[in-house]
């Protein structure tokens, strides 16, 4: 079992258990000598809820984690209460302890795990595939002029092709900051594949690769996108993170929707600019990676 | 420009904003004569449909003239008359070229977040939410109006605005909700809801060969309306026991060949069905209230199709999926392709088969919305469809 694998389970463990705490508090509560404790267990159910369905709905599953961690402490902390000498329900209120330590650990277990998954420490490697309604050669011709990607990648600020093969990439950091680093392709087969990687003194290490397939039943190219970043130490580490965000996935989802539309329809859907009846026509909180 | 803005759970405002400009080649800017608030305008009204924001220019049924075309847009030019569809569609992708509009891939700037809510994303529409793209809306004097070139059909004069106006949502709404039941001679369809998109829907099974439509509403003038126009029967789903039962005994034991919910995620109900649903959608433990999806699905008959108009957006409790399975169930749903059906529905109107303007009760200046919102919203001075009219 992977690491997201454990998580989800994770997940759907909270929302039975919560489900559980919210429908029949009382025979929880009666099951584990709690006494009357039905409101409290309620409680703690609705936040049971609240962590599983954050943990199997959102982006950035660790936090929620670490709110099942948090209610882990509650739970045992409640249960020793009745642990207390006296519970008839002792022993089944230890189980329930005992239990809940078990999935304490797991939780600990699988909450550093994925924080220790962001950017800064390791770099990333995110796989993305999109299918695009064009023969491989005309994506292919888009993608070799390097210099119109940054039309598509809106982290980039520009590349400039200085030789053959060699190019020099600028990309927008947060406050005004710049990354640069040069690159060369390191292979290059016409109408199927292009990769390259970044030379020696990047501000970042990264490797990337592009792969155009025809996809079957002539629906245009399958075009598969792999990116390596192995930002340095420190704090420049924390800028490239904050340049992709908190997910470079979505990233470079939002840069795979905008090639499909900018080759498929000629133009990239847009909404900055628009009219709305506050300062800006797209929203700080739903609008992130539209405005540029 | 003045727009209807939406600021948050029942609270929208006319405000001033600025003027839309042409963004990209295929834009058009469309000057609105007529604009209509819809069923689905009310769920973000009461606060159902998340990732709105404050500010947000609300209205997605509009139609009006041309005043600016980008140079991508070439079968347009300033002064024709447009009626807008309101999903927002490429004419490029997989999905335009099936003709399936509302799917298109290449409209929503936000589809990475729809994604992550629904595995994939529908096309971008107007005025309703930053899940389908955040678009300034159409309750305005003005809207930008992307891929100009493959939406809006040219109507020329001897029409007037309200009998061609629903042609941007509503009448499509209801005929594809009739369409997707593969009607046959002699069948019986239920339909809930006799809102705008009931009472059409009624009209649009009958065009389509249904041999009796049975209407459920609990709104005395709507459930009127549903007989004297549409020739339906009526159920006022308060006064009986058990739509089911009333159904059940209706077809002889059958039960309805085709069921159609029109109405959606708010559906009101009565009992302990009710009070549950109301109270795990408040504690956001569900996020719609499917009384009416559960009543259609085990009202309908052996191997007939539940069509589903009515909106949903999120996580739906206690669907009897067994009864789906066990009677060999269609379910057919989705937001509405527009574009497929302006051409064959302006002619059918053209042709006096239908005329959809006799939905509308209310006709307001467009500083009214806020009024034009609630009254249709609590069915007031037996409201069925505003039309604002900037
Ligand atoms: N699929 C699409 O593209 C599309 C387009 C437009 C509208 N819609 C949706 O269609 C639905 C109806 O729209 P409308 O404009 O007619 O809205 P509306 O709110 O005017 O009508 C809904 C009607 O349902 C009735 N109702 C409520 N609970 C009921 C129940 N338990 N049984 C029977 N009737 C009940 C109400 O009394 C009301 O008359 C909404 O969900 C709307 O969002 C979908
Ligand atoms: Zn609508
Ligand atoms: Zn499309």
């Amino acid at each position: 079992m992977d690491g997201r694998q454990v998580t989800q389970g994770l997940g759907w463990f909270s929302l039975g258990l919560g489900l559980m705490e919210v429908l029949v508090p009382q025979r929880i509560s009666s099951l584990l000598g709690l006494g009357n404790r039905q409101a409290v267990v309620r409680i703690f159910g609705v936040r049971e809820i609240v962590s599983g369905l954050g943990i199997l709905t959102q982006p950035r599953p660790a936090a929620w984690v670490q709110s099942r961690v948090a209610g882990d402490i509650m739970d045992l902390a409640l249960l020793s209460t009745a642990l207390a000498k006296g519970n008839p329900r002792r022993g089944s209120a230890a189980m329930a302890a005992a239990a809940v330590l078990g999935v304490t650990a797991l939780d600990l277990l699988c909450s550093e795990d994925l924080s220790r998954g962001g950017a800064v420490d390791r770099g990333f490697h995110v796989r993305k595939s999109i299918i695009i309604d064009r023969p491989p050669e005309d994506i292919y011709r888009f993608w070799h002029n390097f210099g119109a990607l940054p039309r598509i990648m809106s982290h980039l600020e520009s590349i400039h092709e200085f030789a053959p093969n060699r190019s020099h990439w600028v990309a927008k950091g947060p406050a005004g900051t710049r990354l640069e680093w040069d690159a060369e392709i390191t292979e290059d087969r016409p109408n199927q594949l292009i990769a390259w990687r970044s030379l020696e003194g990047a501000d970042v290490d990264n490797a990337g690769s592009v792969r155009f397939e025809r996809a079957a039943g002539g629906r245009g190219t399958l075009v598969r996108v792999e990116l390596d970043y192995r930002p340095p130490a420190g704090a420049l580490g924390a800028t490239v993170a904050k340049l992709f965000g908190e997910n470079p996935e979505k990233q470079i989802a939002v840069d795979l929707h905008r090639l499909k539309q900018l080759i498929e329809t000629g133009e990239i859907a847009r909404t900055e600019g628009q009219p709305a009846g506050r300062a800006q026509g797209t929203s700080k909180k739903y609008d992130e990676f539209v405005r540029t | 420009m003045k727009a209807t803005c939406w600021f948050g759970k029942n609270d929208v405002r006319v405000e001033q904003v600025p003027d839309p400009e042409i963004l990209n080649p295929r834009d058009a800017i469309v000057r609105i004569t007529s604009t209509a608030i819809c069923g689905s305008d009310l769920h973000l009204y009461d606060g159902f449909i998340p990732t709105l924001d404050k500010g947000d220019i609300l209205g997605h049924e509009f139609m009006g003239e041309v005043v600016d075309v980008g140079k991508g847009v070439n079968n347009l030019k300033v002064g024709d008359r447009v009626v807008v569809p309101f999903p927002i569609a490429c004419g490029n992708c997989f999905f335009c070229k099936k003709e399936l509009y509302s799917l298109c891939e290449n409209s929503n700037p936000n589809a990475a977040m729809a994604e992550q809510l629904w595995g994939h994303s529908p096309a971008g529409i107007f005025g309703y939410s930053h899940l389908v793209g955040g678009y300034a809306g159409g309750q305005a004097e003005y809207a930008q109006v992307p891929f100009a070139d493959v939406g809006p059909i040219k109507i020329e004069n001897g029409f007037t605005d309200e009998q061609v106006l629903f042609l941007s949502d509503v009448f499509p709404t209801a005929y594809m909700a009739a369409e997707n039941c593969n009607i046959q001679p002699g069948d019986t369809v239920a339909i809930w809801g006799c809102g705008p998109i009931g009472q059409l829907t009624i009209k649009c099974a009958y065009l389509l060969g249904a041999e009796r439509v049975i209407a459920i509403d609990r709104v005395p003038e709507r459930l009127r309306m549903a007989r004297e126009q549409g020739g339906a029967d009526t159920i006022d789903y308060t006064a009986v026991d058990s739509v089911i039962d009333m159904l059940r005994e209706e077809t002889g034991g059958r039960g309805p060949d085709a069921c159609i919910d029109a109405v959606g995620m708010e559906a009101h109900g009565h009992g302990i069905q009710y009070a549950y649903d109301r109270v795990k959608q408040a504690a956001m433990l569900e996020t719609d209230r499917p009384i009416v999806l559960r009543e259609a699905i085990l009202a309908c008959r052996n191997g007939g199709t539940v069509s589903v108009p009515g909106v949903y957006g999120g996580f739906l409790d206690k669907i009897p999926f067994g009864a789906v399975m066990n009677k060999a169930l269609t379910i057919k749903t989705g937001q509405t392709h527009v574009q497929r059906y302006l051409r064959p529905l302006l002619e059918r109107i053209r042709n006096g088969e239908i005329d959809p303007s006799f939905i509308v009760t209310h006709r307001l200046p467009l500083d009214a919305a806020p009024e034009g919102y609630e009254i249709f919203k609590h069915k007031q001075d037996d409201c069925i469809k505003v039309v604002l009219k900037p």
